[in-house]
């Protein structure tokens, strides 16, 4: 019994981080946006190269944070939660 | 001289590797436990754990101090070294970005700005000698967005705290909950961003490496002895994809961080009421000056 529910919790904690990441998406769509524009902006106006790629990487970096909000919460439920919530587990057994 | 305070900045690095050579349990397979904890230290109200981040950032901070002494000691105004034109380059880069990015009115923040980003970069450029990155410890960038989120602050009461009160209800008073809450995310997504992306490229870099060795053992192993074990295909193939997560994101992340204490601080600032306070003020000490002169007469 106490294998199942150890087994669930390692599961559930598996199934969480991968559904955590699915928010990759979006950072994705939009990074790939703002550099589709960026070089359009530069097509049309080389000269203002430089200043389009700093802009733009700082847009890019700007955007990906909910990317890293969504792999920080997935790493806290590979690497640290496991053991919390085997811990509780425990502990409530007794 | 030079010589010597170039060893000197050199000496904090090689006393971080044979820290971590001597006092550092390897880690075998995957294995991300974060910091190690050196010691703790007891005090009243806890225990205070000094960590590997912690000895990391001051290794990393003694090392740029050297350096800055060794590019700025002996300048002149003639036959200049090579050392005075990159440190003159250097404060002259800094001092540009500060001027096109906050204004005029905040070129003293240049110093403070030049040492983020130099803290920043190099802290995430230790993961090039093996050490562990300071920056991918959630509590150093924490540390650091909470030192943005007081001068932010600071600069937003520096036109009286009425305003900086009242900023809160911008648009319409009944979305001030939201002002806040806003107010608070900045730090907090300030030191996500850094630690996430450090933490994340380090992360990558340990799988490549397992998987890696584990490829190599599966080719090799049948060579006999300690011949079979050697990880031949971990030589050389990470350190193409470290170009990306270390070298690359670590210099854009310390640049980001730099940039954006700069928009956030120029941005929160009252420009213009801090300025018709100011002139009303200069009147008002003329007025006095001129009455005061009057009355002695």
């Amino acid at each position: 019994m106490l294998e199942l529910a150890i087994g669930i919790i390692l599961g559930g904690c598996a199934l969480g981080a991968g559904c955590a990441m699915i928010a990759g998406i979006g950072p994705g769509i939009g990074e790939g946006n703002a550099v589709a524009a960026a070089c359009e902006a530069i097509g049309r106006q080389p000269e203002s190269r430089s200043a389009v790629t700093t802009t733009m990487l700082m847009g890019c970096a700007i955007a990906e944070t909910t990317g890293l909000y969504a792999l920080v919460i997935a790493i806290l439920l590979i690497f640290v939660a496991p053991g919390r919530l085997v811990n509780i587990l425990l502990e409530s057994i007794g | 001289m030079t010589v010597l305070l170039l060893i000197l900045s050199i000496i904090p690095l090689i006393a971080g590797i044979l820290i971590k050579v001597l006092y550092v349990p390897a880690s075998e397979g995957i294995d991300i436990s974060g910091a190690h904890i050196f010691f703790t230290i007891d005090l009243p109200l806890g225990g205070l754990p000094i960590t590997e981040s912690q000895v990391n950032s001051w290794l990393v901070i003694l090392s740029l101090f050297f350096f800055c002494l060794f590019l700025t000691h002996g300048l002149k105004t003639k036959n200049m070294s090579r050392r005075q034109i990159i440190a003159e380059w250097i404060v002259n880069t800094v001092d540009n970005l500060v001027k096109t990015n906050m204004g005029e009115f905040f070129m003293g923040f240049g110093p403070f700005i030049a040492a983020m980003l130099g803290l920043s970069a190099c802290s995430s450029l230790l993961t090039l000698i093996g050490l562990f990155p300071p920056t991918s410890d959630i509590n150093v960038t924490g540390g650091w967005a909470l030192l943005t989120f007081i001068l932010i602050t600071y600069y937003k009461c520096k036109a009286g705290p009425l305003i900086y009160i009242k900023s809160f209800g911008d648009p319409v008073p009944f979305l001030a909950p939201l002002n806040i809450i806003s107010e608070v995310a900045t730090p907090i997504s300030m030191a996500f961003r850094h630690y996430g992306n450090v933490l994340s490229g380090s992360i990558i870099s340990i799988l490549i490496a397992n998987l890696l060795t584990n490829v190599s053992k599966m080719i090799f192993g049948f060579l006999p002895g300690y011949l079979g074990g050697f990880p031949y295909l971990r030589v050389g193939l990470p350190a193409i994809l470290s170009i990306y997560f270390d070298l690359f994101s670590g210099a854009l992340q310390a640049f980001i961080f730099a940039m954006l204490t700069m928009l956030y601080v120029s941005g929160g600032f009252p420009e213009d009421e801090y300025f018709k306070r100011k002139r009303i003020k200069e009147a008002k000490k003329k007025q006095q000056v001129i009455e005061n002169t009057n009355g002695g007469v």
